[in-house]
C-alpha cells in the first residue's frame, strides 16, 4: 500500500491513505516473521495502533456501560441516560426485526453495535486510528456473525434451515434456479457485510483528508474550512448510520435463521 | 505502461460510485414520496430505509473497492 515518502513527484505532501498504514507501538521497524530484509515490524502478535485503538473502544463501552450506569439513579445522569438509550435503541431494534425470540441473542448483538460505533466515533479523533477502517477487523465480526447465524439455523430448525433455500412460494420449475441464486446470496452476505462498513469508514476518512489538504489554501479560500466542517458532520452521521446497518443486518439474518420459511 | 492503465481502470471503476448514488437517492426519494403520502405509516418504515439504502450503497462500496485494488494492488 502507500508508502509514507510522497511530496517528491509534486503531488499532495500527505498522501490520503497513510493514515490507515498500521504501525507496532512498541520497539523499532525490525521484522519478527522472516529473516529478510523490507518488513514493517508487524508480527502476528505485535501490539499496533490498531490493538491499542481496538482496546480502547472497549475501555469507552466498559465506562459507558459499567460505569457510566453504577449509580442506578431514578434521575439518570448525563452518561447513565447515553447507556439507557443505547439499550433501549438496540433493544427495540432487535424486537422489531428479529422478533420476541430474537431477544435471547440481544446482549451479543447489542456488544457488536457499542463496539462498531465506539471505533467509528474515536477513528472521528483528528491523528487517531479507525479500526473499522481495515478489512481484517470488519472481516472477524462479520465472520463471526455468519457462523453464529448458520450454526443457529441448524441447530434450531435442523435441516429444516434447508427450506431457507427453497423458495416454496415460487413455481416448481423455478425453484432450482432460484435455490443457486439463494445460496450463492448466502454465501456472499458476510463478504458484502463486512466490506460495506469498511468500505463506507475508509472512504469517509479518505475524503476528510483530501478536504484537509484543501485547508492548507484557507488563507485563500476560507470556505475550505467550513467544507471540511460540513464533511466532518457527514462523517459523524456516516459512522453511526454504519454501525446501526451492521447491526440491523445482523437482526435480520438472525430472523433468517430462526424463521427460515418465507 | 501497466501501471497507468490500471489508474484509467480505477478512474473508471468510480463510475460506479455515481451509480450508487443514482440508487440511494432512488431509495430516499421514493420513502419519501411514500411517507408524505401516508406520515402515520412512515416511522414504522425507517428500518427498511436504512436496509435498502445499505444494498444500494454497498455495490457502489464495491466498486470503490475495485478502484484501490486498481490503485495500490495492481
Amino acid at each position: 500500500m502507500a508508502t509514507e515518502t510522497h511530496g517528491d513527484e509534486g503531488g499532495l505532501v500527505f498522501h490520503p491513505m497513510d493514515q490507515f498504514i498500521i504501525k507496532p507501538l512498541f520497539g523499532g521497524g525490525a521484522l519478527p516473521g522472516d529473516g529478510s530484509g523490507g518488513g514493517t515490524g508487524v508480527g502476528l502478535f505485535t501490539i499496533t495502533n490498531s490493538t491499542f485503538w481496538m482496546f480502547l473502544a472497549i475501555v469507552c463501552v466498559v465506562l459507558l456501560m459499567v460505569v457510566g450506569t453504577s449509580k442506578r439513579a431514578i434521575v439518570p445522569s448525563r452518561s447513565q441516560s447515553i447507556a439507557e438509550l443505547a439499550y433501549g435503541f438496540v433493544y427495540k431494534m432487535v424486537e422489531d426485526v428479529a422478533g420476541k425470540e430474537g431477544l435471547k441473542y440481544f446482549p451479543y448483538i447489542m456488544t457488536l453495535f457499542l463496539f462498531i460505533v465506539f471505533a467509528n466515533f474515536l477513528g472521528l479523533i483528528p491523528t487517531s486510528f479507525t479500526t473499522t477502517s481495515h478489512f481484517a477487523v470488519t472481516v472477524v465480526l462479520a465472520m463471526a456473525v455468519f457462523l453464529t447465524v448458520t450454526i443457529l439455523g441448524f441447530v434450531k430448525n435442523g435441516a429444516g434451515f434447508l427450506s431457507l433455500f427453497w423458495v416454496a412460494s415460487a413455481p416448481l420449475a423455478l425453484r432450482p434456479i432460484l435455490a443457486v441464486i439463494e445460496l450463492i446470496s448466502y454465501f456472499v452476505r458476510p463478504v458484502s457485510h463486512s466490506i460495506r462498513l469498511a468500505g463506507n469508514v475508509m472512504a469517509g476518512h479518505a475524503v476528510i483528508k483530501v478536504f484537509a489538504g484543501f485547508a492548507a489554501i484557507a488563507a485563500i479560500s476560507p470556505l475550505s474550512v467550513v467544507a471540511i466542517t460540513a464533511m466532518y458532520g457527514l462523517e459523524v452521521l456516516v459512522s453511526f448510520i454504519q454501525a446501526y446497518v451492521f447491526t440491523i443486518l445482523t437482526c435480520v439474518y438472525l430472523k433468517d435463521a430462526l424463521h427460515p420459511h418465507h | 505502461m501497466e501501471g497507468e492503465l490500471a489508474h484509467i481502470g480505477a478512474g473508471l471503476a468510480a463510475i460506479g460510485s455515481g451509480a450508487a448514488a443514482i440508487g440511494v437517492g432512488n431509495v430516499a426519494g421514493n420513502f419519501l414520496a411514500g411517507a408524505l403520502r401516508n406520515p402515520s405509516a412512515a416511522a414504522s418504515q425507517t428500518a427498511t430505509l436504512f436496509i435498502g439504502i445499505a444494498f444500494a450503497e454497498a455495490l457502489g462500496i464495491f466498486a470503490f473497492l475495485v478502484s484501490l485494488l486498481l490503485m495500490f494492488a495492481v
